[in-house]
């Protein structure tokens, strides 16, 4: 009886996965929304210890201005939101280490660039089926030349970062001290801005500006709350980030719910699983 | 041989004159308490120190050379300590980031690395600290974490700011006794800065007192009078000892309590995480 239930099980999972592969877009999907994952898990584990997920946020907002601007030169939107959220990023960690927590100047400019996006998309032609993919995502529509584009960005991305992951990590840990050992704050503050401007605009390819929290800052806020361990928090981040974005796109694909909503879901339940379950955390205690 | 030399050294910060044409030397394996009113220049001499900022006027001389940023032979525990509210990371990890921090590239460490590490949390009493993350930890604990970070490394000079900030009563004698002992059998060069002078009396084998952009070295006997005090605060101090203290007095109220608690009141704003307080 168990044996054919575990047959039964297994054959069902294996139509599942056969069914969802018969698609080529699906299996696309699923290389795109993968390569996404792990650069967003990864950088976003950043992002989180350094407390600057706002700055990221407004990244991401300030992309959109640049993505419908540059449909109306008639490029693709990824060269406007990766040529914008870089030059945000350069301007933000160049200005001062400081400025990119602050909220309110961030608030500001990203309002201002929402703005200036929705001026753009005023002049496209197909107002809506824009709009809707650059704020929500469309990896249903992801062909192999983005997928190849995603895939050489990401690898761009992530061996940035190994570049300069040592002196980040000493730098948001103890900025006082690494700058008395001989860190330039200023410049790993800034190098560390463009990786995140390079992370959210390919991102923003998966689950659209509005929802690049759900694989930048989720996956990695809830990686921290179950390891304390540099290296298995990352491990993790990445790894939610991998798990929600799949299981996203699997959800989507049988309740036909949108994709970025299944991993906006999915993103949520796994933080708010973390969370400690007494109400009130005992720190500052004096010392 | 001198490990810190200050010849005719003048310090400015912004404009301003910390310190004015400051000459002293400080020889290997000394003890020395850095005292002062707040403002007097504790940090910024621990900074030209560093190599952070060049004298504007005269020579500072660290191991006998100009000082150059990054040298691992220093260890250091600033004052301003930026932690991040919300730190999940635990203290053994912490700790090790300044590691090699500087280089480039993803950080790794040897079996002799991690084996330094465990030493110098076993050698302050923080191996309890090392898997806990720093947002669960009390400020006390933050800072013997710290002070194990200072001395990863085997430094030959020591630069401790404010260190007993936010400690009680019976950690800041643990931490005194820690430093004292692991710079003596390791002939390790200190600047222990501090508020109150009784806590390292049986410590400090010379004061470095600053203040009215001077500074004089000595001992506590040469340094730690009323005509010297009186001029370095810049107003009249009484210095009247009692039953092996010293208590430092300016018309009748004692001077270092005053700062003290002074800085206490700072210390609780660190620690609720914000980060943009400046001293």
């Amino acid at each position: 009886m168990i044996i054919i239930m575990i047959t039964t099980t297994a054959t069902a999972t294996a139509n599942i996965i056969t069914d969802m592969f018969a698609y080529e877009f699906m299996t696309n999907a699923f290389i795109a929304a993968g390569i996404v994952a792990v650069v967003s898990g990864l950088v976003g584990y950043f992002l989180v210890m350094r407390g600057q997920t706002f700055a990221g946020h407004a990244l991401s907002h300030i992309g959109f201005a640049g993505a419908t601007g540059a449909g109306l030169i008639g490029l693709a939107p990824l060269w406007g939101l990766l040529a914008f959220t870089l030059a945000a990023g350069i301007t933000m960690g160049a200005l001062s280490e400081r400025i990119s927590n602050r909220d309110v100047a961030i608030g500001v400019v990203l309002a201002l660039a929402l703005g200036f996006g929705l001026l753009f998309l005023h002049y496209h032609t197909s107002f809506a089926t824009q709009a809707t993919a650059l704020l929500f995502g469309n990896v249903l529509a992801v062909d192999h030349t983005m997928i190849a584009t995603l895939a050489v960005l990401g690898a761009i991305t992530l061996a940035a970062l190994a570049v300069i992951m040592r002196p980040l990590i000493f730098a948001s840990l103890q900025p006082e001290l690494a700058e008395a050992k001989g860190v330039s704050l200023r410049f790993v503050s800034t190098a560390f801005l463009a990786i995140v401007a390079l992370a959210v605009s390919e991102c923003a390819q998966i689950v659209g500006v509005l929802l690049v929290f759900t694989l930048m800052v989720g996956p990695p806020a809830a990686a921290q709350r179950m390891t304390t361990s540099l290296w298995g928090g990352l491990f993790v981040s990445a790894a939610l980030a991998l798990a929600e974005a799949w299981l996203g796109l699997t959800m989507a694909f049988y309740t036909d719910w949108p994709v970025s909503f299944c991993i906006a879901v999915l993103s949520a339940l796994a933080y708010f699983a973390t969370l400690p379950t007494r109400g009130v955390r005992h720190t500052h205690a004096t010392g | 041989m001198n490990i810190v030399t200050l010849e005719h050294a003048t310090l400015r910060i912004g404009g301003r004159t910390v310190l004015s044409d400051v000459s002293f030397d400080i020889k290997a394996g000394e003890f020395i308490g850095v005292l002062g009113p707040n403002g007097a220049g504790k940090t910024t001499l621990m900074r030209a120190i560093l190599g952070l900022l060049s004298p504007s006027d005269g020579n500072v001389k660290v191991f006998g050379r100009t000082p150059e940023r990054g040298n691992p032979a220093i260890g250091y525990l600033p004052q301003l300590r930026t932690v991040l509210p919300d730190l999940r990371v635990r203290g053994r990890d912490f700790i090790a980031s300044s590691l090699n921090g500087e280089r480039w590239g993803v950080p790794a460490f040897t079996r002799h690395d991690r084996g330094m590490i465990e030493k110098t949390l076993d050698a302050v009493g923080a191996r309890d600290l090392a898997a806990r993350p720093l947002s669960d930890m009390s400020g006390g604990e933050r800072q013997r974490l710290l002070l194990a970070q200072a001395l990863i490394g085997a430094p030959k000079l020591l630069l401790l700011d404010e260190p007993l900030i936010s400690l009680d009563a019976r950690h800041q004698e643990v931490a005194i006794d820690v430093v004292r002992k692991v710079c003596r059998e390791q002939k390790i060069t200190v600047l222990f800065s501090a508020h109150e002078l009784n806590q390292l009396l049986g410590t400090l084998d010379r004061v470095l007192y600053l203040g009215n952009g001077q500074a004089v070295l000595g001992t506590i006997g040469e340094v730690v009078t009323a005509p010297v005090l009186s001029r370095l605060y810049g107003t009249d101090i009484q210095v009247v000892r009692a039953d092996g203290h010293i208590f430092v007095m300016s018309r009748g109220l004692d001077v270092e309590r005053a700062d003290h608690l002074h800085d206490h009141h700072h210390d609780h704003d660190h620690g609720h995480g914000h980060g943009q307080h400046h001293h």
